[in-house]
C-alpha cells in the first residue's frame, strides 16, 4: 500500500521542530508499524537524508520504548497494543498518518520521536519499591494472598511505563502510571510497611516533575497498551488522602542506642 | 388529574406568593445561621474557583507544545467544556445574587422578601430567563462529570469493570437541572400569574 506520513522532525531539544511529509510506497499489510518506519528510514538514507530517530527495543510489547502518537492516538488505533504490536493492516491504501512524539513538559525532547522519560524513573525511585531483608530465599507461597487481590495487583503491575497515559491525557497527567505502581504494591502484604510513605512520596514526585492533574477524562485507560483501569487512580487518591491524614515522618534516631 | 390541577393551582396560583414569602422569612429567623451558610457557600465557591484556576494553569504548563493531531477517544463533551462552564456558572452566581437577592440588576419592581413577584418580574425578560437556562445547562454538564469524578477523586468508588459508566451522575444531573430549569421555563410559559405582594399586605 501507498501511504503519506507526516513525521515530527526535531534535531535536538533546543532547536524548533516541524512536521515533514514523506510518501512511502510498497508497505505490506503484515508489517508492524516499526517495520514500516525501518523501511522509511532506509528510503531516507538512500535519499541522503537523516533517518527518523525513534526509540524501540523488544518489539513485542513489553519494554515500553516504542512511543509514537499516531494520528492523535498514543500507540495508534489498536486497543491494548504498543506501537510495535500495531500492524499496517490497521491502515488502508492512500491513508495519511501523523506521527508525533509524546508531548509533555516532564518528557523533554531528545530527538525526532524520542523523548526522555526518566521522570517516570524518579517517581519509581521516590517509593515504587518494597524493602525486603536479605538472606535466604523465602519460600514461595509463604504468605497466602487471595486471588482477587492478586489479580487486581497483577493487572496494575502490567504497566510497562511507556508513558502513553501521559501522552493521551489532555492535562499530561501521570496519574495512571503512578496509580498503577501504588496499586500494584499497595494491595500486597509485602507493600504494607511502606504504603503511606510510598503514596505520599510518589504523588509528590509526580507533581514535582511537572505532570498535570487528573480530570478523569478516561483517555489514559483507552490509550494504555496494557489496558490498566482508571480504578488505579482512585486507589492512588485514597491512599494519598489516608496517608496525608495519618502519616508521621519517623524521628531521626540520634546517637547509638 | 383534577387533583393534580388543583394542587398545581393551589401552589402556583393561590399560595405560592405567600409560601415563598414564608420561606424567605423562615431563612431570616436566625441571621447568624443565614450568614454562616452564606459565608460557607461563598468560601466554597472561592476555593473551588481558585483550585480550578491553579490546576488549569498547571495543566497548560504540563504540555507546552500541543499535538498537531489529537483524537480523543472517550472524553465527554462535559469534561471538555467543564472549564468554560465553570466560568459561566461563576458569572451566573454573581448575576443571580445581584438579580434575585439584592435586586439591583435586571430586576424591575424588586421588593425585598417578595420572592414570588421578584421571580415573576425578574424572569419575564426572555433574555434573562434564557441566561438562567444556559447556566442550568452548564450546571448539568458540571454535575454530570463532577458527580462521577468526585467519588474517584476521593477514592471511595468501588472498582468497576466499566469505570466510565455513570448512571448516578446522569440521574442527579437530570433531576437538578430539570428542577431548576422548570422555574425560568415556567416564567417563559407564563405560569407565574400576578399576585398581591405579601410584603405590602402585611404592611411593611
Amino acid at each position: 500500500m501507498r501511504l503519506t506520513l507526516h513525521v515530527w522532525r526535531q534535531s535536538g531539544p533546543s532547536t524548533p521542530g516541524k512536521l515533514e511529509t514523506y510518501p512511502i510506497d510498497g508497505v505490506d499489510a503484515d508489517m508492524s508499524f516499526l517495520e514500516m518506519f525501518d523501511m522509511l528510514n532506509e528510503q531516507l538514507t538512500l535519499e541522503g537524508k537523516e533517518p527518523v530517530a525513534f526509540a524501540h527495543d523488544c518489539r513485542e510489547g513489553i519494554c515500553g520504548s516504542c512511543n509514537m502518537m499516531i494520528s492523535g492516538q498514543a500507540h495508534g488505533p489498536w486497543k491494548g497494543a504498543t506501537t510495535c504490536q500495531l500492524h499496517m493492516r490497521a491502515f488502508k491504501d492512500g491513508d495519511e498518518i501523523w506521527v508525533e512524539p509524546w508531548r509533555a513538559k516532564a518528557f523533554p525532547m531528545v530527538k525526532d520521536l524520542v523523548v526522555d522519560r526518566s521522570a517516570f524513573d524518579r517517581i519509581i525511585q521516590a517509593g515504587g519499591y518494597i524493602s525486603v531483608n536479605t538472606g535466604g530465599a523465602r519460600d514461595a507461597n509463604e504468605i497466602l494472598i487471595g486471588k482477587e487481590v492478586v489479580d487486581e495487583s497483577m493487572d496494575a503491575a502490567a504497566c510497562i511505563g511507556c508513558g502513553a497515559c501521559v501522552a493521551a491525557c489532555p492535562n499530561a497527567s501521570a496519574s495512571l502510571f503512578t496509580g498503577a505502581k501504588i496499586t500494584h504494591l499497595g494491595l500486597l502484604p509485602q507493600g504494607q510497611p511502606e504504603r503511606d510513605r510510598r503514596a505520599l512520596a510518589m504523588v509528590e514526585q509526580m507533581d514535582l516533575e511537572g505532570f498535570g492533574h487528573c480530570t478523569l477524562t478516561g483517555e489514559c485507560q483507552e490509550a494504555c497498551p496494557k489496558e490498566i483501569s482508571i480504578d488505579v487512580i482512585k486507589r492512588m487518591n485514597r491512599d494519598y488522602a489516608v496517608a496525608a491524614a495519618r502519616y508521621v515522618e519517623p524521628k531521626e534516631t540520634a546517637g547509638a542506642g | 388529574m383534577a387533583y393534580l390541577a388543583r394542587f398545581w393551582d393551589s401552589t402556583i396560583g393561590k399560595k405560592s406568593a405567600e409560601a415563598m414569602h414564608d420561606y424567605a422569612t423562615l431563612l431570616r429567623t436566625s441571621m447568624p445561621v443565614l450568614w454562616g451558610a452564606r459565608i460557607a457557600l461563598i468560601g466554597a465557591v472561592v476555593l473551588h474557583a481558585v483550585a480550578a484556576l491553579q490546576l488549569t494553569q498547571r495543566s497548560n504548563a504540563a504540555r507546552p507544545q500541543a499535538y498537531a493531531k489529537k483524537a480523543p477517544q472517550v472524553t465527554t463533551f462535559a469534561a471538555k467544556t467543564i472549564r468554560y462552564g465553570g466560568v459561566l456558572l461563576l458569572a451566573f452566581i454573581v448575576f443571580h445574587i445581584l438579580h434575585m437577592t439584592l435586586g439591583v440588576v435586571a430586576a424591575p419592581g424588586f421588593v425585598h422578601l417578595d420572592p414570588y413577584n421578584n421571580v415573576r418580574q425578574g424572569l419575564a425578560n426572555p433574555l434573562v430567563a434564557g441566561f438562567y437556562l444556559l447556566a442550568m445547562a452548564a450546571l448539568g454538564l458540571h454535575l454530570y462529570h463532577g458527580t462521577w469524578a468526585v467519588f474517584r477523586t476521593l477514592g471511595v468508588a468501588r472498582p468497576s469493570p466499566t469505570p466510565l459508566k455513570r448512571r448516578l451522575a446522569v440521574a442527579l444531573a437530570a433531576i437538578v437541572v430539570l428542577g431548576f430549569a422548570a422555574i425560568p421555563l415556567g416564567a417563559l410559559a407564563g405560569a407565574f400569574t400576578e399576585q398581591p405582594s405579601p410584603v405590602t399586605a402585611e404592611g411593611h
